[in-house]
């Protein structure tokens, strides 16, 4: 079975962001970027499936510039035996790389699609929704249990309440929550390996896909600062004060 | 200007996030309509009728519909969507889990988790973890948009709209199954809405000892959170994780126990109004945040906390 999975090219997750002076957006200059964190954890079921013999091949594909190889790269030191960017110095919305990767996927048939849950710049949590929508897959959103076996796959959802669980009808769009695995560092001699790796690179024109955006970002601006609050010396100090001064309790 | 606002529901209850989005959904101007879809869902219609402003219940009651499938709910709305200038859901896990799908059936964005209305196609809207605020304006026929419910005052239930059933023929996509759910049971408030809540992290150590925490929320009235640390740790279930990717909270109170103050975290609570850190390391980020910082050992903290309430 072949097993396509996405990954992003986002800032790293340590990294404070600082917002433009002319509030047009927030400022990548110099920043750190990294792998999402949410796409490492679907690289890494991924390949456990593969080490567990149920995928065959796995296909990394990204969109993004051209620095977004290093997280192809990434991902094939990791277990991932080709990628594909789809390379494009916009910033694309949800829906054109949901749009994209439909594509990709209806050239590769995979029989699964392993995404992350939520990119953590964006904050959309919407990609995977749309490209199960888009392609018809059966869909797995937030997953945090995953078997595959006789043409299904049994997903354990993370939901308000607690845990859902659904069958799936392959293929499926799977998105990957916090614990649905613990992803594994890359060795040396993979990462050497990876950079023999196949790495295919296209355009959104040659997938003849509309990206042109259909929100127009106004401004970006630093949330509200909270007031430095104080430190207070004891138990007794802190009742008090939420009792007589902050009022909150009684 | 028309607008239907997908309630959400659980366990034959309304979910309170609803009555939030409802508010969202009137700052637009013009009539607001809600969907309950689902099985056996009519008390639900009858509660979501109550909401004080709506136009119209419509009620699709098909097994199809039953926990809200995301394929076949999608379908439905995208039917519903073409009377509609606005459509809006919660962003609760089902909200996210079929609106998404609704927007890419309609081609249209999705504008993600709201927190202020400046007029029918310009939205605020948190990225990179609540540390920028984005301003987005759509130029979409449709717009396609979760609410953050924190960030919104629900309507009262002082409503009495009526309840009519939805008259589009019901589609099911047939590829998922619901086999079944575990559900966290707590007599305590639910921790999105409650005016308090007490949440711990790491620093806890362990399950046994989160009953510190579990004391303290229960002299308060309080709901109980946590940080993904603890989550992963097992201490908590899942639904319990407060932040950027959990659990979005802004109560009266929040006391966050040994827990460090991670950006991912401060994400989910730090619209609190009064925040409260007990932390045994001074320099724990979580103290820039806090209105009331406690350097003190929480295993001392705790029981002496409890007492004194
Ligand atoms: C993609 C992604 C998403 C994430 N999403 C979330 C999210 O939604 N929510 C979230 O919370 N995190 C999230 N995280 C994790 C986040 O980065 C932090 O790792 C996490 O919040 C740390 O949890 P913690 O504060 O409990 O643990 P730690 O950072 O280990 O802090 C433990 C604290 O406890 C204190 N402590 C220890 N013992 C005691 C004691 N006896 N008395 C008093 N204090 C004590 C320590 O001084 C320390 O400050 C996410 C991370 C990633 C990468
Ligand atoms: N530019 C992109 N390239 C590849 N995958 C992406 C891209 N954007 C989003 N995704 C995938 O969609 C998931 C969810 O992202 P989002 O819906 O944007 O929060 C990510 O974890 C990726 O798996």
């Amino acid at each position: 079975m072949k097993v396509l999975v996405a990954v992003k090219r986002v800032i790293d997750y340590n990294v404070k962001i600082r917002v433009k002076a002319d509030n047009s957006d927030v400022d990548l200059a110099n920043v750190k970027m990294a792998m999402n964190p949410f796409c490492e954890i679907a690289v890494e079921e991924a390949v456990r499936l593969k080490e567990k013999g149920i995928a065959s091949e796995i296909v990394a594909v990204s969109i993004g510039p051209k620095t977004a190889q290093e997280q192809l790269r990434t991902a094939m030191a990791l277990g991932a035996d080709r990628g594909i960017l789809v390379e494009t110095d916009e910033a694309l919305e949800s829906l054109a790389v949901a749009k994209l990767l439909s594509k990709v996927i209806e050239e590769e048939q995979p029989q699964l699609v392993l995404m992350g849950k939520q990119a953590i710049d964006t904050d959309n949590n919407q990609t995977t929704q749309m490209v199960s929508a888009l392609t018809g897959f059966a869909q797995g959103a937030f997953t945090s249990g995953l078997e595959v076996a006789d043409g299904q796959a049994k997903v354990t959802r993370e939901i308000d309440g607690g845990l859902q669980t659904l069958n799936l009808k392959l293929p499926a769009v799977i998105s990957a929550d916090l614990r649905l695995n613990e992803p594994r560092y890359a060795s040396l001699p993979n990462i050497m390996k990876a950079k023999r790796k196949p790495l295919d690179t296209k355009t959104p024109a040659d997938f003849g896909v509309d990206v042109a955006p259909r929100l127009k970002l106004l401004k970006v601006e630093a949330p509200a600062e909270r007031q430095a609050g104080i430190k207070v010396g004891s138990v007794d100090e802190l009742v008090d004060k939420l009792k007589n001064e902050a009022k909150v309790i009684s | 200007m028309s607008i239907l606002v997908i309630a959400d529901h659980h366990n034959n209850e309304l979910i309170a996030a609803t009555a939030n989005t409802v508010a969202a959904a009137q700052l637009i101007g013009g009539e607001v309509d809600v969907l309950v879809a689902g099985q056996g869902c009519a008390a639900i219609a009858d509660e979501a009728a109550k909401l004080a402003g709506v136009n119209k219940v419509l009620l699709a009651d098909d097994a199809a519909y039953d926990h809200l499938l995301a394929e076949n709910v999608a379908l439905l709305v995208k039917e519903l969507a073409v009377n509609y200038s606005h459509v809006f859901a919660p962003a609760t896990s089902n909200g996210k889990n079929f609106m998404p799908r609704v927007a890419a059936l309609l081609d249209v964005a999705q504008i993600s988790e709201i927190t202020a209305v400046e007029s029918a196609d310009t939205f605020q809207r948190p990225i990179y973890a609540g540390n920028a605020i984005a301003t987005v304006q759509s130029t979409d026929a449709v717009k396609v948009i979760t609410v953050r419910p924190t960030s919104f005052d629900p309507v009262a239930a002082s409503g009495s709209a009526s309840v009519e059933p939805v008259s589009v023929t019901v589609q099911n996509a047939g590829v998922s199954e619901f086999v079944g759910e575990e559900l966290a049971q707590s007599d305590r408030p639910e921790l999105s809405a409650a005016r308090v809540v007490v949440s711990g992290g790491r620093g806890v150590g362990s399950s046994e000892n989160f009953s510190h925490i579990y004391q303290v929320a229960d002299k308060l009235g309080a709901a109980v959170g946590a940080s993904r640390a603890a989550v992963d740790a097992g201490f908590v279930p899942n639904d319990l994780q407060v932040g950027q990717t959990g659990k979005v909270v802004a109560p009266e109170l929040y006391i966050a126990v040994g827990i460090s103050g991670a950006i991912q975290h401060l994400a989910g609570m730090k619209d609190s109004k009064v925040i409260v850190a007990i932390n045994k390391d001074e320099e724990a980020p979580i103290f820039q945040v806090a209105d009331y910082g406690l350097v003190a050992d929480l295993f001392d903290a705790m029981p002496e906390l409890e007492g004194k309430l």
